[in-house]
């Protein structure tokens, strides 16, 4: 019986995302046609740009690469059944952290120069989240609403940063940091123009997986997860977990800004704030918090960010387009969440159901 | 710079004046987030709805040159998104957190996709009140000109606070969104109930963004709105769900957002940013400072925040 207990669930949970983005792939061509613009054809650009020849798939996979390290930083607290949006801050505190690093040592051999700058970029990413995580625990703040706050001060200070003490003087019309010298910069994977980044967000997902589906510590954090009163009668140090969790979260993010400093701008200015953050949490939820599958949707999101540019330029609609579409894909895919469970063809007869999540209370409350 | 002439006391001038001008859009968001979560459910996406209403409002005011009738479809575009936030977060096992952030993306989408041919051109602006006429000094006297929509929502406020507090239907979304159970033992619809508070709170947030475009600052850009519309999830839990207290939190907020700027006029340049985000730290701050493990918000809606 155990073992063919999972088909038709796995079955679900691969058909449901599919039929979503079909589904939104068709209003999306709904919306082009009302726009004027030919959908069949803006599919067709759509597909050549993202996957269409191995120059445009790594252009893909280079915007896929941010995303797979941000998207961790939604999908790892999820599974202590927090909703953190704080990717975007982690992701331009990461940044700035490199870079600091980076010009401070750059004397040293590069290997040591990149070794600290992933470092740096990790640790301020982890405490930056890490900091929302206990403040969720040891203050009961709302950890949504604070992740989000501190992605206005973390792009603030970014621009204090690069507009006063961190500027090269000769930035002038867009306030920069000093460049990180092009010995210290990460390589191209040999035989590619795609970055290390990628190897690091693939390894990034992969240890996730492992650690959240295979260890004793990802056991932990999901019975948070599932019921949290459960987890604390069992002895479980929630609050530790809990700041790890978010630790590992935000240095995740963390990380990718240093891969977008390291890798693809060389300084820190505003471009940092390119919106990997966001895409990050979208990638998160169309993936149901699997870090394997966002591996996955990180490369198709990517591929939709690189097609942009030649909707512009074949079909002459604004940029703002692609954000049409990605919004529609989001919003069509949590639609879809509330199918789960309604199609009788998904429903195996002797399914054991997973019992209500209690919701994240930090210690039992009374009002 | 004129402020040159009021030296130091341009500072205090300023913050009063961008108080005045900038804390609108605050209070309309506000408004209509504190409508949304008193029935028990959170919208995110009213940056989205904010953008959204700017850039129609903007657009009908330039192409019909009536910029009251931009007011009106502004709101009519917060009704839209909001009816489809309504539709999606009240489908069972659906988060409204994250329809929110699909929100905020798909209504900014919309608004730049349909705002583009609009960055150029000038449309005619809402007009302002002259409140300055008594004094000689022209910075009090701009300082003064108030548009007449930050005090249609500066009217709804009490309004507002009156309808929670004593009449029939302010009751029954305080039971809506507190005890779902009782609610629906009473015989009260909640999908219904929701369903209007999310939209007439989205409809206020799209008036709100009209405010954007219309009046301060007055043109349409895609940066327009700067996380105002974000900012008022954390407004709202700062004014402790009190429709007053929102004017107050907006008005104070909107006084912090000024503070960059009116140091920027006397020559202190170096923490401009910092200051531009002293409202967000400032609402971490008390947060941090009211929270508790102990207890659950004084005055947050029972079922906020749960999959209820």
């Amino acid at each position: 019986m155990l073992n063919h207990y999972h088909w038709r669930g796995t079955l679900e949970a691969v058909c449901i995302p599919i039929a979503a983005i079909f589904f939104s792939l068709v209003l999306f061509g709904i919306f082009c046609a009302l726009a004027g613009a030919d959908p069949l054809g803006v599919y067709a650009s759509i597909y050549k740009a993202a996957f269409g020849s191995w120059f445009s798939f790594q252009n893909t996979l280079i915007r896929a690469s941010p995303l797979m390290l941000t998207s961790l930083c939604t999908a790892l607290p999820a599974q202590l059944g927090l909703m953190i949006i704080g990717n975007e801050g982690a992701f331009v505190i990461g940044g700035i952290g490199a870079v600091a690093v980076g010009l401070a040592i750059s004397s040293a051999p590069p290997t040591v120069v990149q070794l600290a700058m992933a470092i740096s970029g990790i640790v301020c990413g982890g405490l930056w989240i890490g900091a929302v995580g206990a403040l969720r625990y040891y203050r009961a703040v709302n950890e949504t609403i604070s992740s989000l706050l501190l992605n206005y001060v973390a792009i603030a200070l970014l621009n204090h940063l690069v507009s006063g003490p961190m500027r090269d003087p000769s930035s002038l019309n867009k306030p920069s940091t000093y460049p990180i010298p092009a010995l210290d910069m990460l390589g191209s994977i040999p035989g590619t123009r795609v970055h290390y980044g990628l190897i690091y967000g693939l390894i990034a997902c992969a240890i996730t997986y492992f650690l959240m589906r295979r260890t004793t510590f990802g056991f932990a954090a999901r019975t948070i997860g599932g019921n949290i009163r459960a987890a604390r009668i069992a002895g479980l140090p929630v609050g530790k977990l809990t700041v790890a969790i978010c630790f590992l979260a935000g240095s995740c993010a963390g990380l990718a800004g240093m891969v977008e400093v390291a890798a693809v701008q060389g300084r820190a200015n505003e471009s940092l704030n390119a919106n990997y953050g966001y895409a990050g949490i979208l990638v998160a939820f169309v993936a149901r918090y699997n870090p394997l599958a966002a591996s996955l949707v990180a490369v198709l999101l990517g591929g939709i960010l690189a097609s942009g540019g030649i909707l512009q330029r074949l079909h002459s609609l604004p940029d703002a387009t692609i954000l049409v579409f990605q919004g529609l894909v989001f919003l069509v895919v949590l639609y879809s969440e509330s199918l789960y469970g309604r199609f009788r063809v998904f429903q195996d007869q002797s399914t054991v159901r997973r019992p209500p999540s209690v919701p994240y209370v930090p210690r039992p409350t009374s009002l | 710079m004129a402020t040159e002439a009021l030296g130091w006391w341009g500072v205090p001038l300023g913050i009063a004046a961008g108080t005045l001008r900038g804390s609108a859009p605050f209070l309309f968001v506000s408004l209509g987030e504190c409508l949304t979560e008193k029935s028990g459910k959170i919208n995110l996406g009213l940056e989205g709805t904010l953008l959204m209403g700017a850039m129609s409002a903007y657009a009908i005011s330039y192409v019909t040159q009536s910029p009251w009738l931009g007011v009106l479809v502004a709101g009519l575009a917060g009704i839209v998104l909001g009816s489809i936030h309504a539709f999606l977060s009240l489908q069972p096992k659906v988060n409204d957190i994250a329809v929110g952030i699909a929100m905020i993306i798909f209504g900014s989408g919309v608004a730049f996709f349909f705002g583009k041919p609009f960055i150029q051109p000038v449309a005619p602006q809402l007009p302002a009140l002259e409140f300055g006429a008594w004094s000689s000094q022209p910075q009090v006297q701009s300082a003064l000109e108030i548009c007449p929509l930050f005090l249609i929502g500066v009217a709804i406020a009490p309004l507002m606070q009156w309808f929670f507090q004593s009449t029939r239907w302010g009751l029954l979304i305080r039971a809506v969104g507190d005890s779902p159970d009782a609610a629906r033992a009473m015989g009260i619809s909640i999908f219904k109930i929701r369903l209007l508070c999310i939209i007439t709170g989205s409809f206020l947030a799209g008036v709100g963004g009209s405010y954007l475009s219309l009046f301060y600052p007055g043109t349409w850009t895609e940066r327009i709105s700067g996380g105002q519309g974000l900012m008022a999830v954390a407004l709202v839990i700062f004014a402790r769900w009190q429709p007053m207290q929102c004017l107050y939190a907006s008005l104070l907020f909107g006084g912090a957002q000024a503070i960059g700027p009116a140091l920027q006029s006397v020559g202190v340049t170096s923490y401009y940013y910092l200051f531009n985000a002293s409202p967000y730290i400032l609402t971490l701050a008390i947060m941090i400072v009211t929270c508790s493990p102990k207890r659950t918000l004084r005055g947050a809606p029972g079922t906020l925040g749960s999959s209820h």
